[in-house]
């Protein structure tokens, strides 16, 4: 099953909470809002950029230094 | 959304990524720092009276008494300040030998550090309140918001703005 394979030696996105958050952009990591632009307008957290998921693609994504973690978040668990 | 976001940015390469699922509303709940537009409307958590008076389960209602002086409320905390009970002041038993578990109202109403003053004054006179305790998302106190104060602030901020619009 070559594609299970592939599958499972794919790095899974880490969920964490307030205090990795934290941690991790001690050592440099980049936040992203992936909410809409009116969203982020409001109200982000400081120092972090907007990359909406619907406008998510290779050409977005290149804002982002690929050697530093890279933190995603929206309005909560949804 | 986020999970997805992630998911977008691991099939584009990236192999290094995080998903803050609480996300915005957890931040925002802690009163850590926020940017944009509403980020600088001013809100409860710095209002919220640090020096509301405290007691743990097991307190006597006659310590009570004398640690709530003037105020209306005596809030029933554990270990880790996590509010756990309410006291109103003017409920206090007769029975000095109660305990505060025994008096208090349990699971109380609490509002977030970073609700607007402008919000959370339209709710206390919507439900006639003249006090409101605050905690974090962790449920861990920030303090109690007096209605009178907050009255305060509005007026002092409505006078700034008036000041700032006018051309002299």
């Amino acid at each position: 099953m070559p594609q299970a394979r592939g599958w499972l030696t794919r790095l899974m996105p880490k969920i964490i909470d307030r205090r990795q958050v934290r941690a991790l952009i001690a050592r440099g990591a980049q936040l992203v809002e992936v909410l809409p632009a009116e969203d982020f307008a409001e109200e982000h957290l400081a120092g972090a950029i907007n990359i909406p998921l619907k406008e998510l693609d290779e050409r977005s994504a290149a804002r982002l230094d690929r050697a530093r973690p890279v933190i995603v978040y929206c309005h909560d668990l949804q | 959304m986020s999970p997805r976001a992630a998911w977008r940015l691991e099939s584009l390469g990236f192999r290094d990524v995080h998903v803050y699922a609480a996300g915005k509303a957890d931040w925002g709940a802690m009163g850590l720092p926020l940017e944009g537009a509403l980020a600088d409307r001013p809100t409860i958590g710095a209002l919220a009276r640090t020096d509301v008076p405290t007691c743990a389960l097991t307190d006597r209602v006659r310590d009570l008494r004398e640690w709530s002086g003037e105020w209306d409320t005596c809030l029933v905390v554990n270990e880790a300040r996590v509010v756990l009970g309410r006291i109103l002041t003017s409920e206090l038993s007769a029975n000095g030998d109660a305990r505060a578990e025994e008096v208090m109202r349990p699971g109380p109403s609490t509002f977030r550090p970073n609700v607007s003053v402008a919000q959370m004054l339209e709710y206390m006179r919507e439900h006639d309140l003249r006090s409101a305790p605050v905690t974090r998302g962790d449920g861990t106190l920030v303090g109690l918001v007096l209605r009178s104060e907050l009255e305060a602030a509005e007026v002092t901020a409505r006078a700034s703005r008036e000041k700032d619009m006018r051309v002299d």
